[in-house]
């Protein structure tokens, strides 16, 4: 997964660290990641996508327990991950931490949280972003 | 456009093919559809190949010329074009072979599809498949690939009740037809509880609902359908090409559970037809994995739906049932070189329409419906065939 460098990493720091999504200037749609136009506006959302920061607050929409992980996770099977959908609209593929593993389930409140992702190896970079918790 | 017909097939075995090498695997499978056709190297106009990653599995890219290369044609300099659309790879090589011949440009065409995903460790293969998925937003945080059909499976059972028997029902099935199948990875029927009892990769989903990691590779050769008769008795028509596209993340889909790249490009080759689901009397599907093929009866419209894992229970879709669905035993039993798949699909409609599928051969079979599906849904091709 560490393939194409340490630029390829940093440069999504601030959407991956902070949740910056944007939003399309004209028809107010929220996107995470942000794109560069607005699919369904398309010619009219150009020079319009406004930055905008999520709240990290969402539900569970469905969930899945990894039990065969790739390389860089193999130290943290069993674990959950799910894709949630944020209030702001827009839905995201992430780990669940901070519970019961059978506690997953579709539906749950979740939160965003700032956790380490993966690394290569012993010696190579540390990859941080979000995981999400239970809201309570 | 002009009427494309399917006039030889030719397929190597699935399996894990230590001896056999890429170039060999597609000269092997590519000299069995040219024979099967009954034509020649001169009259061959273009060739188009599919292929997931050769780069990664077999550190290889450039295939469209060692496909040519390999099975003798480079002196003769015959165009040769890799297609990659994941594990649509294949379907998306037919697709291209047939408009070149619809659209009047070639008359006669070979392709190939391939795989050779053995020759690196289970756990290089398993992170290339992923390459399918989205590494930035889907792989970067632990999402395997299992792991995106598993929540597509988690989020069909909460919403209409289907069950892990009913997805371990898929494998069975699969695994019944593809004992029948002398080209087949496994030619063994399994147990029920084999498949329940099997060990977890992504919940809900175990190891026997997974389709293998596989070498293969699967060849057609198209010919304008006019000419057909100067090479061949046994030609079958491809009546329709759908081809559709969605988000490449699970996650930005309209619907979890619904593959709409799968309705869409169904909805272009119905009309293209001018059939209806109904019309069709077997179907090849795309099921890396047993949701999928639930997935897949629905989207294709052959159920409705919600209703697929109630299908597979009633039996609907087994080689004795109403519409038989994966004769060849699937991805799950004749196996999944992601590349070869849509091809050989291709080439198990050709065999049913023509009646050469043998001890699995579905009666009466006179339309017959393709479907290949790249990664958890962004890409998606639908070919409906007809028997002449």
């Amino acid at each position: 997964m560490a393939e194409g460098g340490v630029a390829r990493f940093w440069r999504e720091i601030p959407q991956r660290y902070n949740l910056i999504g944007n939003k399309c200037g004209s028809c107010g749609r929220v996107f995470f990641p942000p794109r560069e136009s607005c699919p369904y506006c398309r010619r009219k959302s150009i020079g319009k996508m406004k930055e905008l920061k999520l709240s990290g607050k969402g539900e569970i929409v469905t969930y899945t327990i990894i039990h065969a992980g790739p390389e860089n996770f193999k130290e943290q099977v069993p674990y959950p991950i799910a894709i949630i959908e944020l209030e702001e609209g827009p839905r995201l593929t992430a780990q669940i931490v901070d519970c019961d593993i059978d506690d997953v389930k579709i539906g749950m409140k979740v939160k965003s949280t700032f956790r380490r992702i993966q690394e290569d190896g012993y010696t190579g970079a540390i990859y941080y972003g979000y995981k999400f918790k239970p809201l309570k | 456009m002009r009427d494309v017909a399917v006039i030889g097939v030719g397929l190597t075995k699935f399996g894990e093919l230590w001896d056999k090498s890429f170039r060999q695997l597609t000269a092997e499978a590519g000299s069995k559809a040219i024979f099967d056709a009954g034509i020649e190297g001169k009259e061959i106009d273009a060739m188009y190949v599919g292929s997931m990653s050769s780069g990664r599995f077999v550190g290889q890219e450039h295939v469209g010329a060692l496909v040519a290369d390999a099975s003798g044609f480079s002196h003769v300099h015959i165009p040769s074009t890799r297609v990659e659309g994941a594990c649509a790879s294949g379907g998306l090589a037919v697709r291209e072979g047939y408009l070149s011949i619809a659209s009047g440009m070639n008359d006669v065409v070979v392709v190939g599809g391939i795989e050779k995903m053995n020759d690196v460790g289970g756990n290089a293969a398993t992170e290339t498949l992923a390459t399918a998925a989205d590494q930035e937003w889907e792989a970067f945080f632990g999402a395997t690939f299992p792991g995106l059909y598993a929540m597509i499976a988690t989020r069909h059972m909460h919403d209409y009740g289907t069950t892990k028997e009913q997805l371990a029902q898929v494998a069975v099935k699969n695994h019944a037809n593809g004992a029948l199948n002398p080209y087949a990875q496994y030619q063994r029927e399994i147990k029920l509880e084999t498949v329940l009892n099997a060990t977890a990769v992504a919940y809900p989903l175990g190891l026997f609902d997974c389709s293998p990691v596989t070498d293969g590779a699967a060849s057609i050769v198209l010919c304008a359908a006019d000419k057909a008769k100067e090479y061949t008795d046994k030609a079958v028509k491809i009546i329709a090409s759908g081809q559709a596209s969605d988000t490449l993340s699970l996650h930005g889909r309209r619907d979890i559970c619904t593959l709409d790249s799968t309705v869409y490009a169904a909805k272009m080759a119905y009309k293209q037809a001018n059939l209806t689901p109904r019309d069709i009397d077997l179907a090849e599907v795309h099921d890396c994995f047993t949701i999928a093929e639930i997935c897949a009866i629905e989207d294709l419209g052959f159920v409705e739906k919600g209703q697929g894992g109630k299908a597979v229970e009633n039996k609907i879709t087994t080689l004795d049932g109403s519409l038989p669905v994966n004769t060849s035993g699937g991805l799950k039993s004749k196996g999944h070189p992601v590349g070869a798949t849509g091809v050989a699909q291709i080439v198990e409609i050709a065999l049913q329409l023509r009646g050469d599928a043998e001890k699995r051969q579905v009666n009466d079979a006179k339309i017959g419906l393709a479907h290949n599906v790249g990664g958890s849904g962004a890409t998606c091709t639908v070919h409906i065939m007809e028997a002449v």
